[in-house]
């Protein structure tokens, strides 16, 4: 079943939060998850494997790397899930 | 006479199954607490195994760490992390370049849960689920290198396998580490995660744990003529040690020093010791050599009586054998009785209890005995903590480990 923006944002939240410590509130749409987040490629592969997981989708390799921000992220699931 | 070779103890941190710090450990080991219970789960009806009890960890490490630290390391990396912030914070968290700090963090089995399951989400799962951080996570050396890490130690990291003896021999080699010139401090000790159905399955197939499945406290009775078996303990305990110049150029306390180092090897038997004991002996005489010490100047041996039929009594004979006469004024403790087995974890920690006897002059009991076995050939201490005698002391921790590994520590007064 396929999930709003704000669903699979707050839903991303809570993996980004559980994998850095993170506040919820803070994962925001415009932040980065190298620059703003500060999250490696192996925590960013982490957070991946969970998002493939909740939300019933494939996230290829050659994909993440273009995922820069969270707005990026939620966008790339909602389209997968279209 | 203090010499840059000699080796001091600044700080100790643990968490076991009788307690979540030092202090709580070591209040319950004097007043004579188990640490096994009954597991709370399915393992031995859905898998058939023949123990269900354990001496699981008292505080949950979860309520220390965050919770992105309990996510991406293993429970052995876990309780190290724990036992180091503890220990260092006891030293004085004190100010010493990286290059002039080490850790040696030792588990004898590793990241085993880890491993497991990893293997559960591949096979019900598949490869596409298996999370990133696993193999960081499973890897042996996962919680020394955490502890570098976290102190930023870069004067070597390193993890000594030994089986049960893996928590000694990363004292001993600390110590070494110092008394060669590359170190000041090094954060030392030993962790074991492995209260997992797989692990304690494969040591009741050994034939090596206890089965006392309806009294899990009195389960662990080294010496006791009724014993059947070790009881598999799980926790962490790591020391701080230093240079006796480094600690006094800032001030810090000592507990004691670690005056020897003794190691040997069986290579008579992969699980079973010599039965001549000739290994733990040799062990012993290099340890007592190292410290410059004698037979008449050692007070208290915490065993590493595991509590199996044959490994108690070799030990015991191993004692008298070097000792002698003397072996009659040995305070003999097995805390195994009360924490449980705890593997890789088990050097380190019984170091703490040989660091406390010998500061606080106090050899803690050994729980359980009802009826000494008549082999039994050092006096030990029941029921009831024993006072140490004034003076120069020495004590003696002894670490056995499967594959014929023997270390022992002398612990002195400073």
């Amino acid at each position: 079943m396929a999930n709003t923006d704000q669903e699979i944002l707050e839903g991303l939240a809570e993996i980004v939060a559980e994998e850095t410590g993170l506040d919820t509130a803070d994962v925001l749409l415009e932040k980065s998850f190298t620059d703003d987040l500060d999250i490696d490629s192996l925590s960013m592969m982490t957070i991946v494997t969970h998002a493939e997981d909740k939300f019933g989708v494939r996230i290829p390799d050659e994909e993440v790397k273009n995922l820069a921000t969270v707005g990026d992220a939620v966008s790339f699931i909602k389209g997968a899930q279209d | 006479m203090t010499s840059a070779r000699e080796v001091v103890v600044t700080g100790l941190g643990a968490t076991t199954p009788i307690g979540g710090d030092v202090a709580s450990t070591w209040e319950a080991a004097l007043a004579g607490v188990s640490g096994a219970r009954t597991l709370e789960n399915d393992w031995a009806e859905k898998y058939g195994i023949p123990v269900n009890f354990a001496a699981t960890i008292k505080v949950d490490p979860a309520e220390v760490l965050s919770r992105p630290e309990t996510k991406r390391m293993d429970p052995s990396a876990q309780y190290a992390i724990v036992a180091t912030r503890e220990a260092w914070a006891d030293a004085g968290s004190p100010e010493v370049p990286g290059e002039r700090l080490g850790a040696v963090v030792s588990s004898g089995i590793g990241g085993i849960q880890t491993i497991l399951d990893g293997w559960d989400t591949l096979r019900e799962r598949g490869a596409r689920r298996m999370l990133p951080m696993t193999v960081p996570m499973l890897m042996p050396n996962s919680p020394t290198a955490y502890v570098s890490l976290e102190l930023g130690a870069r004067a070597g990291t390193h993890a000594l396998v030994s089986a049960c003896a893996s928590g000694a021999e990363a004292v001993g080699y600390a110590v070494e580490m110092i008394r060669s010139g590359r170190a000041d401090v090094v954060v030392a000790g030993g962790t074991e995660a492995s209260i997992h159905p797989m692990p304690l399955a494969a040591f009741a197939a050994s034939r090596t744990l206890s089965l006392r499945n309806d009294d899990p406290q009195h389960a662990s009775r080294p010496y006791d003529i009724d014993r059947d078996g070790f009881v598999l303990g799980e926790g962490a305990a790591v020391l701080v040690l230093e240079s006796a110049e480094h600690a006094a150029a800032r001030g810090a306390r000592v507990y004691a020093k670690v005056g020897g180092v003794g190691l040997s090897s069986d290579a008579y038997h992969i699980t079973s010791p010599d039965p001549e004991g000739t290994g733990q002996v040799t062990a012993m005489r290099f340890a007592m050599e190292d410290a410059g010490v004698t037979a008449s100047d050692v007070v208290h041996v915490n065993a590493h009586a595991t509590s199996t039929k044959v490994g108690d009594l070799t030990e015991t004979a191993s004692i008298r054998k070097l000792f002698g006469s003397d072996a009659d004024h040995v305070q003999l403790s097995a805390t195994k009785s009360m924490t449980g087995h705890l593997l890789g974890g088990a050097g380190a920690i019984e170091s703490v209890f040989a660091v406390k006897a010998v500061a606080e002059r106090l050899a803690p009991p050994t729980i359980n005995v009802e009826n000494p076995d008549p082999e039994l050939q050092v006096p030990l201490v029941r029921d009831e903590p024993a006072k140490l005698p004034g003076g120069d002391i020495a004590a003696i921790n002894n670490s056995f480990g499967f594959g014929g590994h023997n270390v022992a520590l002398v612990i002195q007064n400073h």
